[in-house]
């Protein structure tokens, strides 16, 4: 808000932990919206192996390359989080 | 060696060493070294009892089916993970802080502790996990078959199959009977049970993963061969159903949260919260590398199988059938595992819940004595929890029998999922919203359930047990919207999606509904407000677990409160027994007991009991607590109010003592002056009457001399016996005994009567005003009379003037007249004014006076009997005496009878 006050380190730090709980919070929400996205592709009548169909394994290659994205996002965080959790109580 | 045998061999070293873990660290927990017991790894491992038989084979079994909507059953556990600091962290939290022991545990309580609430929370538990239990049965007794199958041509009959389930289920039933209840912790923790689940969480993992790398490497050539593969197999066409992704992937999140053997071991035996920060990624890669070859496990098993054989079993039968029999054996130990696990956990959480919530109330009320001695419910609290696992796998194993063990696993997974997931209104609404009640959360609960029931479970045993065909086809009564698959109209609809969606649907309806209608109770309310607030309350509840520094804690706060040596004694005491050098115990439950009475001896049972609680179990304190703490201090500051009351009374009578005791010292020294002053006015004239009467005795003198002695003899009599007089009047006058002749007189002739019997004949000039002395006033005129006289003859003996004048002055001032005696001498010296009323006050030589000096001490005596008074005016030429008395009649009668 105040720009020409330079930040205190202290709140600048306080500032990045928040956003990491921001993350933290988004992530299932996005990782759901990702996850389901296979819905949208072509149309489920379409026959197995026909021009636009899903294929199984695209579908594997899409789905766990998903998961390992979430999986490693998670890794990121949690090192963030849980040195907030230690330092203070509830920060929300 | 045949396969078979091996394998028996092989399992029953497995479930030996799996007894010999659970041991060890069962011991190592209660020296109080859990070390690596408390570690994020054991936790993360011991979380994977999400993957049982079902996802063992039964993924691959689904895969073969379905394609890859298998992996929505770990994908919403895997959100629900990496979004822990939404859920998860406030659920550990809260479980921590209010020593919650199960799911149903966390519902009653969080609802004002209401068993209404936990009882149907444990009966929708029970009836939703036995089918699960019944699944793992099966699978074990299934993947049995298979080498048995391949070992005799014959293979086993449905009697063998029975008989394994039998055998399984009673050695499940004894391991978790031997650590799942081996001593009661308070925080219902059991470290043997977590970490032999970790070691199979280990196991299986391993076994899916070898079994996969021997398919796609061993059989296929590589991952790319494998999508090739894929691709060219009857599943390769990705047949997704919006409806059953969406609410597959939600309705497995919200199974991971409310299945009671996941909350068991997410929340009730979660030693630290930091743990749950390692989890939040390391389970989902759990879930991902036991995802990870299901598919190619289920294409190949397809592929090199003849058609036709169970797919659930694929796991076991393609490594079989590539004569690879060491790696199915590891491969069967990883699906024992997982069943094992499972039951185990399931066992426990559901035992605590029926032992907790059903028997302890039942029994507590049946005897009514109860919990007097302390054994007494420990003992009763083991044996319900010993026959409530016994009872959860016989209900299993019965379930397995009328089941028949034929529809596909996955199927009863399912069931049992949308069962516990009407968990889920009452559980996010009691830790998220302050306004949900009790009633709200019982009409949610019973609705969802019954919902459930009419049209999931009930449909699930076929058309004709106990749903009849014509229910199933028609609806409820032939009602055609109360059709178990198409409620409302609703109809096309996936079976399993239409029970997820109208359950939940309406369970949440009732539950708002219900909590917005109805009003909570003062318990409830709080209890709310502790668990949605769980971080305000209690910003650091970790960090009180590990043994020393909890025995250290106790012994700073003991001191406080039980005195340092005291404290001190108590604690060697206590280490002493547990075989300990030093001052610092181990928290033994005994030990605790017996600080706890100690401390309750000083501060009450209730504050000693949250005190201990604060540092033991990190647990907020409850509102039980709170309000018999609220009671005791209620009567302690009664107490002391009173104390203070009573002191404050005391203090009165002390003060009170004193001022008596004062006055008594006072009156007592006054006395012995008066006695020493009369014995001295006595003894004078005895002196002169015995010196007299000594010399007459003696003779030889002139008739002149003795009659001389005789005079003076005479004299001192006569003033001895005035003296004695005077004391006898004063004493009367004091005493207020006096008899007065009150009458109407006429103070001139009062006046009059005075002067002459004064006998002034002598010098003195009295000068009066008659006309002034016409006053007529109501008293004693003898007594009055007395008064004036003694003036008078003061006025001739004191007054030194040359020509000595006495005025007396009459004068009416309001109710009352004043007599004024002033001479014409040198007055009475201004310290002297002060005493000259007292006894045997006399000024200068009393002998030139000759009287004892009780003439104004009389005086003023008997003014006081006439209610008026005598002063002494300063400040006039000569010495002058102010009598004033009242004129009214009333006001002498009234000073007379007070």
């Amino acid at each position: 808000m105040n720009e020409r006050r330079a930040p205190l380190f202290l709140e600048r730090e306080s500032y990045r932990q928040r956003r990491a709980i921001d993350a933290a919070r988004l992530l299932p929400l996005v990782g759901f919206v990702a996850l389901c996205l296979p819905i949208l592709w072509g149309n489920g009548e379409t026959d197995a192996g026909a021009d636009g169909a899903r294929m199984t394994s695209v579908g594997v290659i899409y789905l766990f390359g998903v998961w390992i994205v979430l999986i490693g996002a998670a890794l990121v965080l949690s090192r963030r989080l849980r040195r907030i959790d230690a330092e203070q109580g509830t920060p929300d | 060696m045949q396969p078979f045998n091996i394998l028996i061999a092989v399992c029953l070293a497995y479930v030996m060493a799996l007894f010999l873990i659970a041991f060890v660290a069962d011991r190592q927990a209660k020296r109080g070294q859990l070390g690596w017991l408390r570690s994020p790894l054991v936790y993360t491992l011991s979380l994977s009892i999400y993957c049982t038989a079902w996802t063992f084979y039964g993924a691959v079994g689904y895969a073969a089916r379905s394609g890859l909507e298998f992996v929505t059953i770990y994908l919403g556990p895997t959100l629900v993970m990496v979004g822990w600091w939404w859920i998860l962290r406030k659920l550990v939290r809260i479980g921590r802080s209010q020593r919650i022991t199960s799911i149903a545990d966390l519902i009653s309580s969080r609802y004002g502790k209401s068993n209404l609430l936990g009882v149907i929370v444990t009966l929708m538990a029970v009836i939703g996990t036995t089918p699960y239990i019944a699944l793992q049965l099966q699978s074990v007794t299934l993947s049995f078959a298979v080498f048995a199958q391949e070992t005799s041509s014959s293979g086993w009959g449905a009697s063998d199959l029975n008989a394994t389930a039998l055998w399984v289920a009673a050695g499940l039933a004894l391991f978790t009977v031997l650590f799942g209840t081996r001593n009661l912790d308070s925080n219902e923790r059991h470290y043997g049970v977590v970490t032999a689940i970790a070691a199979e969480a280990v196991m299986k993992l391993f076994a899916l993963i070898a079994v996969g790398v021997f398919v796609v490497w061993g059989v296929a050539g590589g991952a790319g061969d494998i999508l090739t593969r894929i691709d060219a197999s009857p599943i390769a066409g990705w047949d997704i159903k919006p409806g059953r992704w969406v609410s597959l992937t939600l309705l497995s999140a919200v199974a991971f949260l409310t299945l009671p053997r996941m909350f068991q071991v997410m929340v009730v035996e979660n030693v630290d919260e930091r743990h749950l920060a390692t989890a939040s990624w390391a389970f989902p890669l759990y879930l991902f590398l036991m995802s990870l070859f299901v598919v190619p496990i289920a294409v190949v098993g397809l592929d090199l199988l003849p058609a036709g054989s169970n797919p659930d079993l694929f796991v076991l039968t393609v490594p079989l059938s590539q004569g690879r029999d060491g790696l199915a054996i590891f491969s069967f130990l990883g699906g024992f595992s997982s069943a094992t696990s499972m039951v185990i956990i399931a066992a426990i959480a559901l035992s605590t819940m029926v032992s907790n919530h059903i028997v302890m109330p039942i029994w507590l009320s049946v005897s009514q004595q109860g919990a007097t001695v302390s054994g007494d419910v420990r003992q009763v609290v083991l044996m319900a929890r010993r026959i409530s696992i016994a009872l959860v796998l016989a209900l299993g194993y019965a379930y397995f029998r009328l089941s028949g063990g034929g529809t596909a696993l996955a199927a009863i997974g399912l069931i049992s999922f949308v069962g516990v997931a009407q968990f889920l209104p009452a559980l996010l609404g009691g830790i998220f919203w302050r306004g949900a009640t009790k009633v709200g959360a019982a009409a949610g609960l019973l609705t969802g359930f019954v919902l459930w029931a009419f049209t999931l479970f009930l449909p699930s045993f076929g058309s004709s047990f106990i749903l009849p065909a014509s229910v199933l086809a028609d609806g409820l009564f032939g009602i055609n919207w109360l059709r178990p698959q198409g409620l409302f109209g609703v109809s096309g609809m996936d079976p399993l999606v239409h029970a997820i969606f109208w359950s939940l649907a309406l369970n949440t309806i009732a539950f708002c509904v219900g909590s917005l209608a109805s009003f909570p109770k003062p318990q409830e309310r709080l209890q709310g407000a502790q668990f949605v607030n769980v971080f305000d309350h209690n910003p650091n509840s970790q960090g009180w677990f590990s043994g020393a520094a909890e025995a250290e804690d106790l012994l700073v706060m003991a001191q406080r409160i039980l005195g340092p040596k005291q404290a001190q004694d108590l604690f060697a005491q206590a280490a002493e027994r547990q075989g300990k050098a030093g001052f610092l115990p181990d928290t033994s439950p005994e030990f605790l007991q017996q600080l706890e009475r100690e401390l309750a001896g000083s501060v009450g049972a209730a504050t000693g009991h949250a005190m201990i609680g604060q540092i033991v179990g990190g647990a907020s304190v409850s509102v039980d607590d709170l309000m018999a703490v609220a009671d005791e201090t209620a009567q302690m500051m009664e107490y002391s109010s009173q104390l203070e009351e009573k002191s404050a009374e005391l203090g009165r009578t002390a003060r009170q003592l004193r001022e008596v005791n004062e006055q008594l010292t006072d009156l007592s020294v006054q006395k012995d002056a008066f006695l020493s002053q009369i014995s001295h006015e006595l003894r004078t004239p005895m002196t002169s009457i015995r010196a007299f009467s000594e010399i007459l005795r003696d003779g030889g003198m002139s008739g002149d001399e003795r009659e001389k002695y005789a005079t003076i003899i005479h004299d001192e009599t006569l003033r001895l016996t005035r003296l004695l007089d005077n004391l006898l009047d004063l004493s009367v006058l004091e005493n207020g005994q006096v008899e007065l002749d009150l009458q109407p007189v006429e103070l001139a002739d009062v006046i009059e009567r005075s002067v002459m019997r004064a006998g002034i004949e002598d010098g003195l000039n009295i000068q009066r005003d008659l006309l002034r002395e016409k006053v007529t006033v109501f008293t004693d005129p003898d007594r009055l009379s007395q008064v004036f006289i003694n003036l008078i003859a003061n006025a001739r003996k004191y007054c030194a003037a040359q020509a000595p004048e006495l005025r007396i002055e009459v004068r009416v001032q309001g109710g009352s007249v004043e007599v004024d005696f002033k001479d014409n001498g040198a007055g009475i010296p201004i310290k002297s004014q002060a005493v000259i009323f007292e006894k045997f006050s006399r000024l200068g030589d009393h002998r030139a006076a000759g009287g004892a000096g009780l003439g104004l001490a009389i005086s003023r005596e008997i003014m006081n009997n006439l209610g008026g008074s005598i002063t002494y005016l300063p400040g006039q030429s000569g010495a002058a005496f102010r009598v004033s008395l009242p004129i009214d009649a009333t006001e002498v009668v009234r000073v007379n009878q007070s």
